[in-house]
């Protein structure tokens, strides 16, 4: 065959891990990652860090060592593609031609979008998804300034955390009945809001923001109950869309995201995909899911690139979870913490002292679980829905206090020793 | 030769003398709360399990940590954090799926053990032999690590570090 390279589009997380798995482990091919951002490969994660002013903006960077990729010998271009056509196993490039590739990765994630109301495209309003959006918002989220949060799910609540550490006004305003209701119940989302309202933040839940004005300057909000809010900075985290516009015509078979199947190959046998793009096999139903988080966009760059290089490699699914600071408070969720049918849950709430704990089984195995103000051992939650282990007895224990999860993990795993 | 931590649960008498040296060692205090390595104790201490990090091969919090702030010790093998690099995001506690990776809300990071590069203090004050630090292909230790491994889909091997 030829020596066209390994072609990765995008250039963050899925795409970085993916081109260094590709090099580790296939010294021979070339490997070529084109990314549309004029920096250094950077990882989003990072940004609420950088906008609450703990790190500078190289702080950010996937990797820190000087010439990390060329001693690689990977090879980043700064270019967009526009189209692929796999037929062809070629890419067009926007400042003109193609590219060939023996193998393609498509690792261009998601963009933010703006909800369908009137002022969206007013200056002083911005996404937080970005670096060059985190340096708009830094230059405009001065101590003191009005800043209205738009949207309080899980992206919301972190950019939350960063806003309120530069020491601005914010309001936080969620469509929903409660703050980050795909990761939270009721119990816990209600919990975050009173934390969050006692440190001096005002949250509006069941509240749409029905338009936005300019007005002398600054901004002027109305809500739907007919009140208005005023602003200097309105942050919108009201969602995000895979990037695949570009993949129209292709051939390459779409959802929400890209399709894949557990060895993260698209319809395309040449063709993979990995990260917030990817529609990839969800660990818990088996489904091809959108899971937009750093840990699946790792585990999906390392397993591409191995079935890239033709190491046969199944993905065993990749789990949901979450992990959260509003304020000095974390949360985490994991998997199926709503329950299943025909399962159990176990929950523990001491709402004074801000502790939550809620366990959803299938039969006795753990199948998901929400913590709120732990810190301590969460990853073993983690652990014992991945490994799917047989609690046994243990189940009842765990129904009984929801804390032993360590101690459940422990003796069915190590405790046959002594018979615990 | 690389040694790890080689952990017999059935030796250990729960005496938390590892979780005193460790926090001495690491955080300059005697305070089994700041301990990287734990023992569960069972039907009232009358049965013991210290546990801690394994170094394990996949390195889950390593490939999770979006800024590159856990890296590999080449002398120890150690999976290290370094505070400087990490931000506190908190990725690699909920990736780690044993549970042996947490956040410390005093210093804004997160921390696990290191193998105090490669003189673990743990080993050094149990009075037991319940830790101890062997090479790291002695065979008990590997049936350590698949015990803690039960069932883990295993991610791509010799994945990019
Ligand atoms: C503020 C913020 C906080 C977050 N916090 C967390 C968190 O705490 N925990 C967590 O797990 N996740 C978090 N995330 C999500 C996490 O950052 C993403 O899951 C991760 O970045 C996904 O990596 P990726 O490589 O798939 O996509 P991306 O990081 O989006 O990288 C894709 C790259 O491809 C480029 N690209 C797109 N189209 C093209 C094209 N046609 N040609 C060339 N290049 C293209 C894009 O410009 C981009 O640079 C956060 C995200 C944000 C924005
Ligand atoms: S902290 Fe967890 S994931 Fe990281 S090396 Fe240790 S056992 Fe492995
Ligand atoms: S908490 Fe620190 S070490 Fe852990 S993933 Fe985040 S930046 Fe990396």
């Amino acid at each position: 065959m030829s020596n066209s390279p390994y072609v990765i589009v995008g250039a963050g997380p899925a795409g970085v891990i993916a081109a260094e798995t590709l090099r580790t482990n296939n010294p021979v091919t070339p490997v070529l990652m084109i990314g549309e951002e004029k920096e250094a490969p950077y990882s989003r994660m990072a940004l609420p860090y950088l906008l609450a002013e703990d790190i500078k903006e190289t702080g950010t960077h996937l990797r820190h060592t000087d010439g990390h990729f060329d001693t690689r010998g990977i090879e980043i271009r700064n270019d967009r593609v526009s189209a692929v056509t796999a037929a062809e196993k070629s890419v067009t490039l926007a400042s003109g031609g193609t590219q060939a590739f023996s193998k393609l990765l498509i690792a261009t994630g998601s963009h933010a979008i703006r909800p369908p109301i009137p002022g969206t495209d007013l200056p002083g309003v911005e996404n937080c998804w970005t670096l060059e959006d985190a340096r708009a918002i830094a230059a405009k989220a001065s101590k003191g300034s009005n800043v209205v949060l738009m949207g309080a799910g899980f992206i919301g609540c972190i950019v939350l955390e960063a806003l309120a550490a530069r020491g601005v006004h914010l309001t936080v305003v969620e469509m929903e009945d409660r703050m980050v209701p795909r990761m939270m119940d009721q119990t816990g989302g209600a919990m975050i809001k009173s934390w969050c309202e006692a440190k001096g933040v005002t949250v509006l839940t069941s509240t749409r923001i029905e338009e936005i004005a300019a007005n002398n300057g600054a901004l002027k909000l109305t809500l739907g109950d007919g009140k208005s809010l005023d602003a200097d900075l309105v942050v919108c985290a009201a969602g995000v869309k895979p990037n695949i516009a570009f993949l129209e015509g292709s051939g390459i078979n779409t959802d929400t995201g890209v399709l894949v199947n557990d060895r993260m190959q698209t319809s395309d046998a040449n063709v993979f995909a990995a990260g917030d793009v990817a529609q990839g096999i969800d660990f818990s139903t088996g489904a091809n899911e959108i899971h937009a988080i750093q840990p699946t966009a790792a585990d999906h760059g390392r397993t591409a690139a191995m079935n890239m290089i033709g190491i046969d490699t199944p993905f065993q699914g990749s789990l949901s979870m979450n992990v959260l600071n509003t304020l000095g408070l974390i949360t985490s969720s994991f998997g199926q913490w709503d329950g299943v049918a025909g399962g159990d849950t176990a929950e523990i709430t001491d709402n004074d002292r801000f502790r939550y704990v809620r366990l959803s089984f299938q039969d006795d195995v753990l199948v998901g679980a929400l913590s709120l103000g732990m810190t301590q051992h969460v990853g073993v939650l983690r652990g014992l829905i991945q490994s799917k282990v047989r609690l046994g007895h243990w189940k009842e224990r765990l129904m009984a206090n929801p804390l032993l999860i360590m101690e459940a993990y422990l003796a069915r795993t190590q405790g046959s020793v002594f018979g615990i | 030769m690389q040694k790890a931590l080689l952990i017999d649960p059935e030796k250990c008498t729960s005496c938390l003398q590892c979780e005193l040296a460790c926090s001495f060692e690491q955080e300059g205090v005697f305070n089994p709360a700041k301990s990287r390595i734990k023992v569960f104790e069972f039907e009232h201490g009358l049965k013991a399990i210290p546990y801690t990090c394994t170094q394990c091969s996949e390195a889950w919090c390593l490939h999770a940590c979006p800024v590159e702030a856990i890296t590999i010790n080449e002398a120890t093998g150690a999976k290290e954090v370094n505070p400087n690099t990490c931000v506190g995001c908190k990725v690699c506690t909920i990736a780690c799926p044993f549970g042996t990776i947490n956040y410390n809300a005093d210093s804004g990071k997160v921390i696990k053990c290191d193998l105090c590069s490669g003189d673990p203090a743990c080993a050094k004050a149990c009075p037991t032999d319940a830790i101890t630090y062997v090479d790291a292909n002695w065979t008990g230790y590997d049936r350590m690590q698949e015990m803690a491994l039960v069932g883990h889909g295993r991610p791509a091997k010799g994945a990019a570090q």
